[in-house]
Order: C-alpha cells, then structure tokens, then sequence
C-alpha cells in the first residue's frame, strides 16, 4: 500500500514541477495556446459529464441528472457559483427522498 | 484603463469567494474519497498522506480504486500517475501567469490541480488570474485534506453522502466553471466531443480515464482548428468565470 501510495505522489508530483519548468517559449506560439484554451473546456465537459453519469466505471442515470438540469436552468439565470451547487445538492436529495 | 483600488477590491472579493465555494465543494467530495479509501483497504494515516502528497482527486480515486479492486501496488501508481500528467499541461499553461521559482516553486507545484488551473484562467487580469490559483489552491488543499480526514475516520457514518446529494456537488461546479468558457462554437464542439467520448469510454478505460481522454481531444481539435476571434489569445484571458 505504501509503495503504491508514495510511488504514485512521487510520479504525480514530478509531473507537476515539470510543467512549471518548461521554458516559457513552449507557449509563445499561438497553437499551443490555442489548444490550451481549449484542454479546460474539455475537462470540466468530461468532469461534468463522468461525475453526473457514472459510478465508477459504469454508466447510468440516477438523481444527479435532475440536479444537473437544476443547476443548468441556475447557470442559464445567471446564478452565482455557490448557489449552482446548492441547487444541485438540493432538487439530488429530494429526488432520492421521493423515489 | 487601470482598475482602481475599487475595482480591484471587488474583483478580490469575488475571487475568494468563489475559492472558497469551490473548496468546500470539493472538500465535501473528500469526504466521500476518505471513505472509499480506508474501505478500499488503506489505513487512515494512508488516506491521508494520499490527499497531503498526491493532492490530485481523479488519480488518488484512481489508485484506491485499483488497490481495492486487488490491482498491484506499481499497476495503481502507474495509473494515478498517468492520470496527473494533465496537471503537467496545466504547468505549461500556468508557468508564465505564475512566474515563480525556488521554494514558491515548489509550494506551487503541488497546488497545479483542476480546480486552480480553472480558477487562474480567464480573470480580468494576469493579479486576478494569481490571487485565482493560490486562494483556489489553498482554499482547497485545507479543505480537501480535512473532508479526508473527516471522511476517513467516519467511513462508516459517511458510507452513503450520495443521500443528501453531495455527489451531484461536484458535477454542478464544474458546469457553473465551464459555462462562462465556452464562447465560441470551436468550443461548444470540444466541450460536446470530449464528454460523448469520454462518457462513451467510461466502460473501457479505469475510474479517472475518461478525463485524460478529453485531455487528448482538446490537443487534437486544437491541433487542427484556429482560434476563433471570439476566443482570447493564451496570454489575454477573457472575462470572468462564475
């Protein structure tokens, strides 16, 4: 356990460092920043997407989508951060009190 | 113009707020990650040196998940860290907006994370976009190691926070960062293109694959399309997230 443990924070750790050592110059050419631009719009999709239809690796609809509907019509109103969350946890809980 | 002390005061505001919105949002999520870990086998003061050391939620899911389900000590760290070499990109992205070096450096390093990196890209300007990844970093980083340790040391009183819906806390915060990015329609078509896929891959590839699979559809789509003029150069972030 500890070997997998501090071999794995090693490894993710080196990781980090190194993308804050690479030359700055990397990023000087616009398709890199361009293709920056776009890794977080991609990762927070995926994240949104994985973290309301899965459990683990396997895919299924449960109360998250309601409260991700909810916290969409939040965000489509322009609500702040906080209460998109809360919106979600919310209208999750009562639809898992009423099934 | 310069932002007057004004401005910037309330542009601060906003920033630890959300920091600290996101930060309790994920430290919930930690809760539920303490629990799974000390069911998967690792003891408390493991479960916790996992969220002190590793700091990286999808790889620490990732390795617990393997050691539970009985994969190698080496199979388990080999996936987490194949898992962080998307906070590697986010360095290259981050390096130049941080610009530090020796022991800040190091500090920093360990905070390169999703919620940071989201949080420093995209503010009004290159202070507001720092104040964005350290106050997200901290804010995190204290509160992702407490609902650890909260979480580990309750696994069995928090076996199920999917009751009170934490589970879709998460999810939601990350939509309300992704909203205010997506501006332009090469955007729309990366955000729609990752999570099909990633969702299509959920079944083939470990917990926390997914992500890095959307990590290479941003490289190939951004490989072969141009930025939009609606999309602000690498340097210039647009306006405010959340």
């Amino acid at each position: 356990m500890w070997l997998a443990v501090l071999a794995g924070s090693a490894g993710c750790y080196a990781l980090k460092l190194a993308g804050l050592s690479v030359p700055r110059r990397v990023l000087g050419n616009a398709r890199v920043g361009h293709i920056s631009n776009m890794l977080p719009v991609a990762l927070l999709a995926t994240l949104v997407a994985v973290q309301t239809f899965t459990s683990g690796t396997h895919l299924g609809v449960d109360a998250r989508v309601g409260g991700l509907v909810a916290a969409f019509v939040a965000v489509l109103l322009r609500a702040p951060f906080l209460v998109v969350v809360a919106v979600a946890v919310g209208v999750t809980a009562l639809l898992r009190l009423a099934h | 113009m310069e932002p007057t002390p004004e401005d910037w005061r309330r542009v601060r505001t906003a920033i630890l707020r959300d920091a600290i919105g996101i930060g309790v949002a994920t430290g919930a999520y930690a809760l539920s990650f303490g629990a799974i870990s000390t069911t998967s086998g690792l003891s408390v003061v493991q479960t916790c040196a996992l969220s002190l050391v590793m700091f990286s939620g999808a790889s620490q899911y990732a390795l617990v998940g393997v050691l539970g389900s009985g994969g190698a000590a080496l199979t388990a760290a080999a996936t987490a860290v194949l898992l962080g070499t998307r906070n590697a990109l986010y360095g290259l992205r981050l390096a130049p907006l941080l610009d530090v070096r020796g022991p800040r450096k190091v500090v920093a390093a360990q905070l390169v994370i999703d919620e940071s990196t989201a949080m420093s890209l995209g503010r009004p300007s290159d202070r507001a976009n720092r104040l964005g990844f350290w106050a997200t970093g901290i804010s995190v980083f204290i509160l992702w190691n407490l609902g650890t340790l909260i979480g580990a040391l309750g696994a069995h009183a928090l076996s199920d926070p999917r009751k009170v819906g934490l589970d879709a806390a998460a999810p939601a915060a990350f939509l309300a960062l992704l909203a205010p990015r997506v501006r332009s329609r090469t955007a729309v078509g990366v955000a729609l293109l990752a999570a099909a896929i990633a969702i299509a891959s959920v079944p083939f590839v470990p917990v926390g694959g997914p992500v890095l699979v959307a990590a290479l559809v941003a490289i190939v789509v951004g490989a072969v399309t141009r930025a939009a003029p609606s999309e602000p150069p690498a340097d210039v972030p647009a306006s405010g997230p959340a």
